[in-house]
């Protein structure tokens, strides 16, 4: 049966009621002259012809692959194992996300179980939904569960300067015409010291990063227990990788844990598609948007996987919704998921000892050279700020010519960081390209 | 169906007990039927909150919809049932009984006389059945 939502007839009557004739009446708004124009395409041509002209173009592109890459900032050149995708792109999987009849689809439900289960193991939380789009969506959920945990009474969010600054970006677009009072990150001097001050009967939410933005590793206990007595909500922002070698927010009194899942797994794809972790405590389940898969058992006593928390914003709540997130990134949760079961607890925590080490190294050999110095001298996981003798940009250019991918330049996003490079070192790098990029920063220290 | 004499009802759906100055609020069997199996139950209000008639009280859902509870006439919130939290399917099990939500004290009595009686809420009920 052909699935035809609207009729002719339908048409006419939505047209009349209206007042239109004619549906072109609808594009009255768009200059004629506009309306089609000439898009001045070259011919078509074969198959053959246009794969040669992508292979080109592609191998334009710098990837990964072929050059170090010390960037990070918030997405991470990881190994990623073979497995993965093939797990991936099995047909069971590689489909639409998670069906409309969602018990038809056992397979994917229990993905998805198995993806909430290795969640609150990392995150050492009680409940994991089936994820988000990404981590800075995550994060804007958070704001929007504690906003209704307090019933709309408490109009000001915290937010650490140190959070992603997309992240940041994304909750200020999110929550917009709420009448909220974002504050905390209007300079890099607050510390989490200076938010336990701040934290006040207004506040909703409090939220840190860890590591932070800077790469930096901190210790949340007293900000924890002072939201606490506030009931402000405690939100932590994690790289689920660094949770391998870290202790988990649980542990200082995390309300709420949200990250993005790209380290686990997932290609740097130029930006996406990534995956939100969204872990919470289990006394705000009913708050929390998007759907929850529950494991039980079925009429004859076997496993079965079921959506206990559907989407329910779109079903039952509807104009009671206190979230537009219905969806998830099921591939994506999946591959996170893949990714933990086979590096396992030893596994996952080796790769983050390699991180650690590798960047310990090529920060101390770094803070060696006579025109460059670490911006910060405690913890800090597998990226570092340093300070630089030139513009960043500059530098990145040099570093280019010798087929090296640089770091990330501060001063775009912290003002009182320009000339100041955040450099990421995970497991693929090599002491020899480390080295690299240690004898080239020496060479371009002065133009 | 039931619609028990003596209780006030309001076009919300909620059921009104009163005595003296304290009046006691549940949701009809009408409203509980329509629900269908309710799976969550929330008070949202506070215990000695001064609210106006129409004030969210409550929240409840079922696997079908979600619905508020409102104040049926201005009060103070005395009394909430917590152990319907745990046990929302009380609600359709006995909504006039056990699933009763909360007590308020009565601010203004003369509002009570807008409130429907049993038989003007059953014609509003079955006003609404097509």
């Amino acid at each position: 049966m052909a699935y035809i939502p609207h009729t002719e007839a339908d048409r006419r009557a939505m047209l009349a009621a209206i007042g239109l004739e004619r549906m072109d009446d609808l594009y009255d708004a768009i200059p004629q002259e506009v309306r089609f124009p000439d898009l001045n395409l070259p011919e078509p041509i074969s198959e053959m012809e246009i794969t040669r002209e992508m292979l080109t173009l592609s191998e334009a592109n710098l990837e990964v692959q072929h050059v170090p890459c010390f960037l990070g900032a918030g997405a991470y050149n990881h190994f990623i194992p073979s497995i993965i995708d093939h797990i991936l792109q099995r047909n069971e999987f590689y489909t639409a996300y998670t069906p409309y009849q969602p018990e038809i689809s056992q397979g994917t439900l229990q993905a998805i179980f198995e993806y909430q289960s290795l969640m609150c193991n990392l995150t050492g939380m009680e409940v994991s939904n089936a994820s988000h789009y990404d981590g800075a969506t995550a994060l804007a959920e958070a704001v929007i569960l504690a906003l209704n945990q307090h019933r709309g009474k408490r109009h000001k969010v915290l937010l650490s300067p140190t959070i992603h600054p997309h992240y940041r970006q994304v909750v200020r677009t999110y929550t917009q015409g709420m009448g909220l009072t974002i504050a905390g990150d209007e300079s890099l001097d607050i510390s989490s010291a200076m938010f336990a001050e701040m934290l006040d009967e207004e506040t909703a939410l409090v939220a840190v990063q860890y590591p932070d933005f800077l790469g930096r590793i901190e210790e949340f206990s007293s900000l924890g227990e002072a939201a606490s007595k506030t009931e402000a909500l405690f939100c932590v922002v994690v790289n689920p990788l660094a949770l391998g070698l870290l202790k988990p927010p649980s542990e200082f009194g995390a309300d709420i844990v949200v990250g993005d899942g790209q380290p686990l797994g997932i290609p740097l794809s130029y930006g996406g598609p990534y995956v939100g972790i969204f872990t919470t405590r289990q006394q705000y389940v009913r708050k929390m948007s998007g759907r929850l898969v529950g494991e039980t058992v079925d009429s004859r006593g076997q496993r079965g996987y079921v959506l206990t928390l559907t989407p329910r914003e779109q079903h039952i709540r509807r104009d009671k919704a206190t979230s537009n997130i219905c969806t998830n990134q099921g591939l994506m949760a999946l591959a996170t998921a893949v990714y933990l079961s086979i590096a396992g607890k030893q596994g996952l925590r080796e790769v983050a000892e390699l991180c650690y080490h590798k960047a310990h190294y090529a920060a101390e050999k770094i803070d060696a050279l006579d025109h460059y110095s670490l911006w910060h001298r405690g913890p800090y996981f597998h990226e570092f700020v340093v300070a630089c003798p030139r513009p960043v940009a500059e530098i990145n250019d040099q570093l280019l010519e010798y087929d090296i991918l640089g770091g990330y330049d501060l001063g775009q996003v912290y003002p009182t960081l320009a000339d100041h490079m955040l450099i990421a070192v995970t497991e693929v790098i090599n002491k020899e390209e480390i080295n690299d990029l240690v004898d080239v920063l020496e060479e371009v220290a002065h133009d | 169906m039931e619609f028990p004499t003596d209780l006030k009802y309001t076009k919300n759906d909620e059921w009104v007990q009163v005595e003296g100055n304290i009046a006691t609020v549940g949701i009809t069997d009408y409203a509980q039927d329509q629900l269908s199996d309710i799976i969550f139950m929330e008070v949202t209000a506070e215990i000695g909150e001064e609210l106006d008639k129409d004030a969210t009280v409550a929240e409840v859902e079922s696997v079908k919809a979600a619905a508020f509870i409102y104040m049926p006439v201005s009060g103070v919130i005395v009394e909430t049932n917590a152990e319907l939290h745990d046990t929302p399917e009380m609600i359709n099990a006995d909504p006039y009984g056990a699933a009763w939500m909360f007590k308020f004290e009565i601010a203004n009595p003369v509002e009570l006389d807008d409130l429907l009686d049993a038989t003007a809420y059953e014609k509003y009920c079955q006003e609404r059945e097509h």
